[in-house]
C-alpha cells in the first residue's frame, strides 16, 4: 500500500534558511506519528509542507498520493491541519465559523452538529463569536471543523495546548477514531506524556531532519523497538 | 469558481454586517474627506460644483484603500490566510468573491458620497445614465484591482503602508475617466458632450483587471 506521506531527502526553505534539510519521513496509511525535538527543529515546518503550505524545493515529496512538488496546492482538501493558530473569524460564531470551513473544503455539512457536539459546543455557545471565547473553546471549534471535515490526513501542531484535562482525553479519542476511520494523524508535541500514549512511532527532528525514530507500538505491548538515523 | 466566490463573499459581508467597520468608520471617513474639501474651496458655490466630480472619485480611491485594507486584515488574523488556502478554495473564486463583498461595501459608500456632494457642493446631476454607468464600472474596476494588490501587499508586514503607494498611482485612470464622465453627467467642467469614451475607459479597464485577477490571483496568493 502507497505511504500516506513520503518525504525523501525533502529540501523547504524559509528566505534562503532550509527549514526542512533534505529530511526522509515515510508514514503509513492509518499510522499514528508523533514529531518530537526541540523548537526550531522542524516540526511545524514538516506538518506545512505535508499540508501543501510550505513548497518542497528539492527531494521527493508525495502525501496522499499527490506529488507536492508538482502541485501542492491538489492535496489542501484532504488533508485538515490544526495549527498554532485557530484559523477562525472573530466576527463570526461558531456555527458560521465550522460551516464556512466545511462548506470551503467541499465536505458536507451534514456532520457538522455532531461535530460540535462532541467537541461540547452546545447550546448558546454556538452563536457566540468566535472573538469571545477563550483560548480552550476557540481551540474545540477548531477541532470540530476538522472532525465535520474527515481529512485523511491530520496534521496537529501542538494540539494539546490550551486544552483542559477533559479536552485532552477527548482530543485522544478523536484521534483514535479518526484512524479507525481510516485516517492518518501526525502530531508535533512538546509534551510527551499527552502524545506519546496515542503514537505507533515517535520521530526525532533536529535541524530540519530525523535524527531518531522510535516504535511504539509495541511498547503499548511491552516491547520498545529503536531505531538510529545517520 | 462561482459557488467559491459566492461562499467568500457571502462570509466577508457577513463580517462586514456583524462588525460595521465599514459602515461605522470608512463611510464617516469619505463624508469628512467631501466636507474638508468643500471647506478648503471656500464659500462659494461655483468652485465646489466645478470640482465636485472630482472630489467625488477621490473620496472613492480613499475610500477603496480602506475597504481593501479591511477585506485582507480580515486573512492576517488568527491564520485564517492559511486556513483559506487549506481549504481548497479556486484561487479564482477566492478573487471574485473578496471583489464582490468590496464591491457591495463600495456602492453603499458611492451612495452615501453621491448624495454628500449634492448636499456639500450644490450638484445638480443632469445624465443618471452616465453617473450610474460609470459608477458600476468603476466600482467593479476599483474592486478588482484593489482585491489583486490587497493580496500583493498581504505578506509584507509594512502592508497598511504599502497598499496605498502600490494603489492609488495604478487607479489612475478610474480617477481621470470617472471624473471626466461625472463632469459630463453633471454638466461641469471640460468633459466634453458626452460620456461615453471615458465610460468605455472604465469598462475596459475593470474587464482587463478582473481577467487578471481570475488568472493571477492563485500565484500571488501563494507568493505573497
Amino acid at each position: 500500500m502507497a505511504s500516506a506521506v513520503f518525504l525523501r531527502a525533502a529540501v523547504a526553505l524559509t528566505g534562503r534558511f532550509p527549514v526542512l534539510a533534505g529530511i526522509d519521513l515515510t508514514v503509513a496509511p492509518g499510522e499514528i506519528v508523533v514529531l518530537e525535538g526541540p523548537n526550531g527543529a522542524g516540526k511545524t515546518s514538516v506538518l506545512r509542507a505535508c499540508a501543501g503550505l510550505l513548497p518542497v524545493t528539492s527531494g521527493e515529496a508525495v502525501v496522499l498520493g499527490h506529488d507536492l512538488r508538482r502541485n501542492a496546492a491538489a492535496v489542501r482538501r484532504q488533508v485538515g491541519m490544526l495549527g498554532h493558530a485557530a484559523a477562525l473569524y472573530d466576527e463570526l460564531n461558531v456555527v458560521e465559523n465550522v460551516r464556512f470551513a466545511v462548506r470551503a473544503a467541499g465536505a458536507g455539512v451534514d456532520g457538522i452538529d455532531a461535530a460540535l457536539d462532541r467537541l461540547g459546543l452546545v447550546g448558546r455557545l454556538r452563536r457566540t463569536t468566535v472573538g469571545r471565547l477563550s483560548a480552550g473553546q476557540r481551540r474545540r471549534v477548531a477541532l470540530a471543523v476538522l472532525v465535520a471535515r474527515r481529512p485523511g490526513l491530520w496534521l496537529l501542531d501542538e494540539p494539546h495546548a490550551a486544552l483542559d484535562a477533559a479536552a485532552r482525553t477527548l482530543l485522544g479519542d478523536l484521534v483514535k477514531e479518526a484512524v479507525a476511520g481510516g485516517a492518518t494523524v501526525v502530531l508535533a508535541s512538546h509534551e510527551p506524556e499527552a502524545s506519546l500514549p496515542l503514537a505507533d512511532r515517535a520521530v526525532a527532528l533536529a535541524g530540519g531532519r530525523v535524527v531518531h525514530e522510535r516504535s511504539l507500538t509495541r511498547r503499548r505491548a511491552g516491547a520498545i523497538g529503536d531505531i538510529h538515523v545517520a | 469558481m462561482w459557488r467559491d466566490a459566492l461562499l467568500v463573499a457571502g462570509k466577508d459581508l457577513r463580517i462586514e454586517l456583524r462588525s460595521r467597520v465599514v459602515l461605522n468608520q470608512v463611510a464617516p471617513f469619505a463624508i469628512v474627506v467631501l466636507a474638508l474639501f468643500a471647506f478648503a474651496l471656500g464659500p462659494d458655490r461655483a468652485p465646489m460644483v466645478q470640482a465636485a466630480a472630482g472630489l467625488f472619485w477621490v473620496a472613492v480611491l480613499f475610500a477603496v484603500v480602506l475597504a481593501v485594507q479591511r477585506s485582507f486584515a480580515l486573512e492576517a488574523n488568527d491564520g485564517t490566510r492559511d486556513g483559506l488556502r487549506l481549504s481548497g478554495l479556486d484561487p479564482a473564486g477566492i478573487f471574485l468573491g473578496k471583489a464582490a463583498a468590496i464591491a457591495v461595501q463600495l456602492v453603499v459608500l458611492e451612495v452615501l458620497l453621491a448624495a454628500g456632494v449634492v448636499l456639500f457642493y450644490g450638484a445638480h446631476v443632469r445624465s443618471y445614465g452616465a453617473v450610474l454607468v460609470a459608477c458600476a464600472a468603476g466600482t467593479a474596476g476599483l474592486a478588482a484591482v484593489g482585491t489583486l494588490y490587497g493580496a500583493l501587499a498581504a505578506g509584507v508586514r509594512v502592508r497598511e503602508t504599502l497598499l496605498p503607494f502600490l494603489l492609488l498611482p495604478v487607479v489612475a485612470p478610474v480617477l481621470l475617466a470617472g471624473t471626466r464622465a461625472w463632469q459630463v453627467a453633471l454638466g461641469t467642467g471640460p468633459g466634453g458632450d458626452t460620456a461615453d469614451p471615458w465610460l468605455r475607459l472604465m469598462l475596459v479597464f475593470a474587464a482587463v483587471y478582473l481577467a487578471l485577477g481570475v488568472i493571477i490571483f492563485g500565484p500571488l496568493q501563494e507568493a505573497s
